[in-house]
Formats: structure tokens, C-alpha cells, sequence
């Protein structure tokens, strides 16, 4: 099963021909991925590493080939016009890895993309992948395990650290999924949360938060009311000066309201195991999971 | 808005206060809060009385931030003081009004202990304000109803400057009324989103870098990430979060880190190289931590510019690497034909960079 991207994944590309766009469509391809379509406009007709049709719309690209799911890797300026465009073409799962984009820009597409009932994950993530089965984005594959741990993060390096430790020790992923760094996402902790409760082949999941905002704990609260799978987690940025923006966008202090501190208390009230450190996760998941952990 | 000057020099400030008349008031414009509990807001009967002022102002330090310019306003005789702000709201993922007649202080302050004081309202960018929105929102801050219409228009105002700037924050504070009733912006802020200022090299040239830590202009211009810290422990990290999460295990093994340093992620060699050459720079970095994740980062590159940089300039304090992913066994080879070692481990690397630190006092 796993969640969001599975054996039925028909991925097209927006940007396909741009210099991030086509390194990762060749790790994505080579990953096995059913990577169907690109899109550049302008581009139409040429074929990608000599089996992937390139077409101008995404319209097109989804009449042609059946593509279901897209993944955009194109400038932050025109980033919000390439999801409108994927919504528009009735892509159902849009990944959005670019990051940069204005957050005004953000809160003009997301009512035209959730009206065409789109999903967008991102933006500003490095995108989800079902290890074994499917990539989309550029989780790098190697370090991941087929298996029945869910991720979800809202950074990228930091959720590698984390899967890494998992497959090192044997616990493999059911699916690890980047819902992105900035304040204004397509896809939040909830919604992935109640994907995995609902997904038989995951038995536990992990939260990777960070400060800035009230998401983790809101996720928190939804745990303990809607999870009944065990929930592990971890908040980056304790050491973080308020009012100063860590890099993601979001990842900022306001007063005295979104800190890690505020963040581990509401994981620690909704029975939340928490991770002081990242190589923490190894341990929780074997005492919560026993021999079953990951298999 | 009042009538009014900005000034640089106290001859200036003379000159506007002469052209007003009556009393004004003289206000340091630096990048900062509680510039009149620090003394750099002042009000002045005539033009000989804000000279006098500006020059105490002009120069004076608040928050660390030299004040090279002052505001120059008639002073307003104040009956009412509100607050008007305009934020991007994460939850509703809207812009979001906040309004108070609880205004002129810490709004925060107000949204913390009495958040019953504040009116809330989520705007549909679709739509923008609608007339009865900014209607509903001035008839919580005024009864008289010409005071409302003229707040009505100060909020559909503040939404346009709001949208067409690409702020993440506008607000006024105070909004004030006149014992004759007049309605007056008295004082403004408002933030722009970094990412808008790519299309907007207009609102990019008005950024005052003298008001900014010198060593996190030299980082932005090499289009690096960095916060600096008051700690020890340099960090050169690549991705915010795992930057975040070094910082938090530096503190976690004892020690305090002495920056946030993103190298994104394509890294080239040159961005390592800026990186420690911008660290370096610190006194107070006792030791150098490498935290690097390969993922689209190659771990060679990272490696090609430590060799570099420490080629370039003289790193004077101890390196401790960890790194593994994409070309792991090139970086390492790299690394050792330099006579340089590197770790696999995060948890180990991190407590060696400490241990060292704790060592150099």
C-alpha cells in the first residue's frame, strides 16, 4: 500500500529539461519510478533520456500519457503558475520541490488548487518516496528500505539523517514524505498523519518538526484524539534566537510563540515519544515496535 | 499619513521643524523596537529645541544600530491610540487583519494576555476587502462614524500596500485619533518576504545593510544562510533543518554553537570556501564543525573547498568533519590526501567539536 505514491504512480515532470529538473528525473528513472511525461513549454516533441515524450502543457502530457502526479522543479517566480497549471490538467498528487516561492503567491494558488481537489505537497520539500517502488522529488533512493515505518518532515538533509539511521539498523520505511519548510504548505502534519493511520502496511510513524508556527501541535492534539499507531517525534531549533528565520522560511520564532520548547510539550502530552537526537529514533521505534520493527 | 521630513544631519531636522511649526516630535528610524524607551523619540517645542535633540539622537546606538536618520512630525495631540496589522497567517493561509483599540503598545503583549482585545479577519486574496469588512473592522475601533469611514479607508490602504509590496507584515501602530477628530497613521512597519525580492529589485535596493551583523551581509552575498551566534562552535551544515538540529546537539553535548550555516544544496566548492572564510572571521569560533548529508550536495565538493580554503587563508582552529551520502569515498580520499580526517557518525563528530572547544579556553 504505503501512502500517496504507489505502483499506479504516473509521474510528469514540470521542468524537465532545467538543470535540476533533469538530474533528478535520472535519479527518479533510474530509481524505477514511472516517470511518463516531462513538460518545458517550448519544448514540446523532444524525447528525455531517449524514452520520456517532452511536451509543452501539462494538459497535454496528461491527455497523452495518463500522467496522475507531478512533480515541479521550476523557478521560484514561476513556481504557483506551474501548480495552477498541473491542478488545471487534473493532476491529483502535485509535488512542488522549489524552493524560494513568495508566500503570497501561496495563498493565491491554494484555493484554486484544493477547488479542482488537488493535493499539493510542498512547496520548498524534497518531495516523498515509497521506498522500492516509486521516488518523487529527490530523496536520495540508496538510503532508503522497503518496510512499515511512515516519515514525515518538514525538512530535507535532517529526514535523511533519520532514514539513514532506520535502514542502517534494518528498519525499513513504508513511505517518507518532505511536506516542505515553509509557512504556507499544500500538505500539513495532519493530513499525512491520518494517510498513515489509514495505511495497513505502516505500523508506526515519525514526526520530524522544527519551530515556527502551530502545526506540530496541532498535530499533536490530532494524535491523541485520531492515531492509534504509535507516534515518535522531533522538534529542530531549540537552540534557535527568536525572530530570526533558520533558513526555511517558516522556521522562525515569533515572541514567544512557536518554540521547540512549546512544541515537545504538546508531543509529550498527546504521548508522543520524543527524540532528543535524531539517532534517538533507532531506540524508540525498537521499544515501541519490539521484533517487529520494520518488517 | 502626517506631514513631515526625514533628516540626516541636525541642520535638517531645524529646517523641517521650522516648515511645520508648532511642536513636533523627532524619531530615530533604525531597524528596531522601543526606540522611545531608549531615548529616541523626542518631542520639541520649535526648531532650536529639535536641534538640540537630533543632535543627541543622530549617532546614539539603539539595539546595537547606529541611528543615522530621524522622522520629523508635527506632534499630534492624541485622544485614542489603536492598532491596525496586516500578517500572512499560517493557519487560515490567508492574509489575516488584526485589529485593537488596545493600540500603541506591544501588540503581542495584548494578543497574549487579552486576546478578546484583538479583532481578527482572514481575507480572501480572490476577493481582496470587501466594504463591509473594512466597515466591521474600523466600527471595532470608533463609534463616530466619520472616525470609522476614515479607518475603513486606512485598512483597505494598508491591504493594498500589503498585496503590492509582497509583505509578510504591515501594520500601524499607533492609529491615532485627534482631540478634533481627525483619524492619523502615526507610525508604520512592514516586512517584505525575502522571496519577493527577486522580482522586486526596487524594494531590494532600499535594504539598509550598515543596520545588519557585517558577517551575515558577507554570507547572504555568497548566497549562504547564516545566522551568528554567541557560542563557540562553528557549523557548516547543509539543509536548514539538519543545521538546526546540529546546533541543538552541540548544545546537547555541551557546547554552544556559534552560528546557523546553511550551505544549500548544490553545494560548489567556492560556497565552502566563502563559508569558512566568513567563519573564520569570528574570534570566538574555537573549532570548526562540518555536518554534511550528501544528497544532491556531493560530498566531494564540500571536501574540494575545506582543501581549498585551507590553501587560500590560514584556518587557525581545529576542523572536525563528518560526512556521508553522495561520493562519500572520493570526499574521504580527498579529505586524507590532505592530512585531513573524516567521520561518519553526527553524534561523534559533534562531541569531538565540542570536546575541542572546551579544550581552547
Amino acid at each position: 500500500m504505503s501512502i500517496f505514491v504507489n505502483q499506479a504512480t504516473r509521474l510528469v515532470v514540470q521542468g524537465i529539461t532545467g538543470r535540476d529538473g533533469s538530474f533528478h528525473s535520472k535519479q527518479m528513472l533510474a530509481y524505477g519510478t514511472n516517470l511518463v511525461a516531462g513538460v518545458t513549454p517550448g519544448k514540446g516533441g523532444q524525447t528525455f533520456e531517449g524514452s520520456v515524450p517532452v511536451f509543452n502543457t501539462v494538459a497535454e502530457a496528461v491527455r497523452e500519457t495518463g500522467a496522475n502526479t507531478s512533480v515541479i522543479y521550476v523557478p521560484p517566480m514561476m513556481a504557483a503558475g506551474a501548480i495552477a497549471e498541473a491542478a488545471d490538467a487534473g493532476i491529483a498528487l502535485i509535488v512542488c520541490i522549489t524552493e524560494g516561492v513568495p508566500v503570497l503567491d501561496m495563498t493565491k494558488i491554494m484555493p484554486f488548487v484544493r477547488d479542482r481537489g488537488a493535493r499539493l505537497i510542498g512547496p520548498n520539500c524534497p518531495g516523498l518516496i515509497t521506498p522500492g517502488v516509486a521516488k518523487v522529488g529527490i530523496i536520495p533512493g540508496q538510503i532508503c528500505l522497503p518496510g512499515r515505518v511512515g516519515l514525515v518532515s518538514r525538512s530535507g538533509t535532517l529526514t535523511y539523517e533519520v532514514v539513514n539511521q532506520l535502514t542502517k539498523n534494518k528498519i525499513g520505511q513504508s513511505t517518507c514524505v518532505g511536506i516542505g519548510g515553509d509557512p504556507i504548505i499544500g500538505t500539513n502534519f495532519i493530513d499525512v498523519l491520518s494517510a498513515f493511520q489509514n495505511d495497513p502496511e505502516t505500523d508506526l510513524i515519525v514526526m520530524m518538526g522544527e519551530i515556527g508556527g502551530t502545526d506540530e501541535q496541532k498535530a499533536a492534539a490530532f494524535v491523541k484524539e485520531h492515531v492509534t499507531k504509535p507516534v515518535i517525534g522531533f522538534i529542530a531549533g531549540q537552540t534557535a534566537p527568536p525572530g530570526r528565520r533558520m533558513g526555511h522560511a517558516g522556521a522562525i520564532v515569533s515572541g514567544s510563540s512557536g518554540t521547540a520548547a512549546e512544541k515537545i510539550e504538546a508531543f509529550k502530552a498527546a504521548g508522543i515519544g520524543v527524540m532528543e537526537r535524531p539517532v534517538d529514533v533507532v531506540r524508540l521505534v525498537n521499544e515501541k515496535l519490539g521484533a517487529k520493527a520494520g518488517r | 499619513m502626517p506631514d513631515g521630513g526625514v533628516a540626516t544631519t541636525p541642520d535638517e531636522v531645524a529646517a523641517i521643524a521650522e516648515r511645520l511649526g508648532g511642536t513636533v516630535v523627532v524619531k530615530a528610524q533604525v531597524h528596531a523596537g522601543g526606540r522611545g524607551k531608549a531615548g529616541g523619540v523626542k518631542l520639541a517645542k520649535g526648531a532650536a529645541e529639535a536641534r538640540a535633540h537630533a543632535e543627541k539622537i543622530l549617532g546614539m546606538t539603539i539595539k546595537g544600530l547606529v541611528v543615522e536618520r530621524v522622522l520629523v512630525v508635527p506632534a499630534a495631540d492624541i485622544a485614542t491610540e489603536s492598532y491596525v496589522g496586516l500578517i500572512l497567517d499560517r493557519e487560515s493561509q490567508r492574509p489575516l487583519f488584526m485589529v485593537s483599540s488596545a493600540g500603541g503598545i506591544d501588540i503581542e503583549e495584548v494578543a497574549a494576555q487579552t486576546p478578546e482585545k484583538i479583532q481578527r479577519l482572514a481575507i480572501d486574496p480572490r476577493y481582496g476587502v470587501l466594504p463591509h469588512q473594512s466597515l466591521a473592522l474600523a466600527l471595532s475601533l470608533y463609534s463616530d462614524f466619520k472616525q470609522v469611514r476614515a479607518a475603513a479607508r486606512i485598512i483597505e490602504q494598508l491591504y493594498q500596500v500589503f498585496m503590492q509590496s509582497g509583505a509578510s507584515l504591515a501594520e500601524i501602530n499607533p492609529l491615532v485619533t485627534t482631540p478634533d477628530g481627525q483619524v492619523l497613521a502615526l507610525d508604520a512597519k512592514v516586512s517584505i518576504d525575502d522571496n519577493e525580492l527577486d522580482r522586486r529589485p526596487d524594494l531590494a535596493a532600499l535594504r539598509d545593510e550598515s543596520a545588519e551583523e557585517p558577517s551575515e551581509v558577507a554570507a547572504r552575498r555568497a548566497n549562504l544562510t547564516f545566522i551568528k551566534l554567541d557560542g563557540n562552535v562553528g557549523c557548516v551544515v547543509n539543509g536548514a533543518g539538519l543545521a538546526m538540529a546540529t546546533m541543538d546537539l552541540v548544545k546537547y553535548y555541551g557546547g554552544d554553537p556559534a552560528n546557523f550555516l546553511d550551505i544549500g544544496g548544490s553545494s560548489n566548492p567556492e560556497k565552502v570556501v566563502n563559508a569558512l572564510r566568513i567563519i573564520t572571521s569570528d574570534p570566538a569560533v574555537k573549532v570548526i564543525l562540518f555536518n554534511i548529508f550528501g544528497g544532491i550536495t556531493r560530498t566531494d565538493d564540500v571536501a574540494n573547498g575545506i582543501v581549498t580554503a585551507t590553501k587560500q587563508f590560514a584556518v587557525n582552529v581545529p576542523i572536525v568533519i563528518r560526512l556521508t551520502g553522495t561520493n562519500e569515498r572520493e570526499a574521504v580520499q580527498i579529505l586524507t590526501g590532505a592530512g585531513m580526517t573524516a567521520l561518519n557518525d553526527m553524534d561523534e563528530a559533534v562531541k569531538q567539536a565540542v570536546a575541542l572547544a572546551q579544550e581552547a579556553r
